[in-house]
């Protein structure tokens, strides 16, 4: 009963604290010069994967948008924020589809588990290529379950299937809850930091990392940028 | 006289102070010159039926005969290293082609016993056979020093391996079904050749060119990597070699389909005298279509929001 009146009060409690204290970074990520001309993959040895793209698709090494923006960039908080060793229970999937991966970067937290779908009519080998976490590669033909795995250990993980050696991936594993993958135009968004001195990171696949120190003083949103420098090669 | 003491005095003080504070800044600057630090022999041990292997006593055997190729700090740099294909394994990394446990996890003792015992066919591992069975023990603890997995994880449990069943015509059917349905061709190519569609693309884990194994070729003492034995068959494709593209399916086909799975492999193997062979020659060498009899080959699919079930075996 007692639990019961009280809950009203704590929520408010909670909503007005999070209002109050809780900042956010966010930005663009942009590139300056000329990025890598990314290649139409040929599918034609997988016809059931062929077929599903009206025009053939291009690698996705790297994706930018209008006004130089670049996608795919994992932007997260990597110190200022201790890591509360929450893992998010949320469920997150890795889908194969028309021999793509969707996402083509998929951010995790440590041991947080996520699924591996094979949305296709062809068998697919998915195997992460991990210098820190475990190596593992399995097999999965279609109408098979999902498969279940996580990492124990934060890494940038290149995933790839070795029947169709145009698939090209990433898993972001990482030690933090403050992540997002910049996407629509290089867009990313990190909400709900509380007040405090952060290092901000982005990661690219092909063009490396870059930092920058945020404040954040209170209920505010501050903007951050990140610039790459793109390479033809 | 007091005076030059004194400067003296601060001269040295200040000397000290400089030398005490800074070596540690200097140092990072400096290359490494000189030779890498000495092994530190762990006491890693192995245990193998009866038999116990201390890392410490295969110090002297790891150095004359298997440093040459996979470096005296386990790594794969050996001075032979460069001349190989494929490379030696890199102990450093603990990733095990072959095992009886699942893809992802250490290999038992008895597993590298064998493996050391056996060599690797179609690469330069030879067979060391010449080593006494203490001498293996030893040498499976000493690999262990090279990476901390050794300390922290257990071996993997190893699959369990049902009593295989008759060689029939109707195995070798319905094995042949396997064989396309989980689409082994698109590396092995149809006829086991190892030259799938694929085929050309395929790199180890370290991005070196590696090929499909190539059930043809050989004669009637033809072997695989991992062994020789239908039981050894069955574990290349359920637990996977880890290190290359062939994947683990211990997930995806069910312990009785892998036995007829593993009577359709042995008859890709053309100039092998086999019972497999055999039962194939008395039915005038032609494999019959298989006809769907069971109702599923595969692990099925588990419900969008069941989240419980899945990936099992």
């Amino acid at each position: 009963m007692r639990t019961k009146q009280m809950l009203p009060a704590l929520l408010t409690l909670l909503v007005c604290s999070s209002l109050m204290f809780a900042g956010t970074v966010s930005g663009k990520v942009t590139y300056t010069g000329t990025p890598a001309h990314q290649k139409p993959i040929d599918m034609s040895k997988e016809p059931t994967c062929a077929k599903q793209h009206a025009t053939p698709i291009v690698t996705e090494t790297v994706v930018t948008g209008a006004n130089n923006a670049l996608d795919n960039v994992v932007v997260y908080v990597s110190s200022g924020a201790p890591d509360d060793g929450q893992v998010p229970t949320q469920a997150i999937t890795y889908t194969q589809k028309g021999c793509q991966y969707i996402p083509h970067v998929l951010a995790m937290h440590v041991d947080q588990e996520f699924d591996i779908v094979n949305d296709d009519q062809t068998s697919h080998n998915i195997h992460p290529l991990p210098k820190v976490n475990i190596e593992w590669n399995k097999s999965q033909p279609p109408g098979t379950a999902p498969i279940k795995e996580k990492y124990d250990k934060p890494e940038f993980i290149e995933v790839k299937c070795n029947i169709h050696p145009w698939m090209h991936g990433y898993f972001a594993v990482l030690k933090t809850s403050h992540y997002d993958v910049s996407k629509d135009g290089g867009d990313f968004k990190l909400p709900n930091l509380p007040p405090g001195k952060y290092t901000i990171t982005a990661w690219h696949e092909k063009y490396g990392t870059q930092t920058a120190d945020v404040t954040i003083t209170g209920n505010e949103t501050k903007e951050q940028n990140f610039t790459f420098k793109a390479t033809p090669y | 006289m007091r005076f030059i003491s004194a400067i003296l005095f601060i001269a040295i003080l200040g000397f000290v102070v400089v030398a005490g504070f800074t070596p540690r800044a200097f140092a990072q600057d400096e290359p490494v010159v000189g030779p890498k630090p000495p092994v530190v022999v762990k006491p890693m041990e192995s245990h193998i039926g009866n038999l116990t292997g201390h890392a410490a006593a295969a110090k002297s055997d790891y150095r004359r005969y298997c440093a040459g190729c996979h470096g005296d700090y386990g790594d794969a740099n050996g001075e032979n290293a460069v001349w190989l294909d494929p490379k030696p394994r890199d102990f450093t990394i603990a990733t095990f082609k072959c095992r009886s446990t699942l893809t992802g996890t250490l290999p038992t003792d008895e597993d590298l016993f064998n493996t050391i015992g056996r060599g690797l066919d179609n690469s330069n591992m030879p067979i060391w056979n010449t080593f006494s069975k203490q001498q293996r023990a030893d040498l499976v603890a000493y690999i262990k020093i090279f990476s901390p997995r050794w300390e922290h994880e257990k071996a993997g449990t190893p699959i369990t391996i049902p009593a295989e069943p008759a060689v029939t015509i109707e195995s070798i059917s319905h094995g042949q079904a396997l064989f396309a349905k989980l689409e082994c061709w698109k590396c092995h190519g149809t006829h086991g050749e190892g030259d799938g569609p694929s085929a050309s693309t395929l790199t180890d884990s370290k991005d070196n060119p590696i090929r499909p194994y190539n059930f043809s070729a050989g004669g009637n003492d033809s072997r695989f990597k991992c062994g020789s034995t239908n039981q050894d068959i069955y574990k290349i494709f359920m637990t996977g070699v880890d290190g290359t593209p062939m994947p683990s399916f211990a997930d995806v086909i069910q312990p009785n389909d892998a036995w007829d799975l593993v009577h359709f492999l042995r008859t890709l193997q053309v100039h092998r005298h086999g019972k497999e062979n055999e039962v194939l020659a008395a039915a005038h060498g032609v494999i019959p279509p298989y006809v769907e009899k069971k109702t599923s080959d595969l692990a099925p699919a588990a419900p969008a929001d069941n989240k419980s079930t899945g990936g099992g075996q």
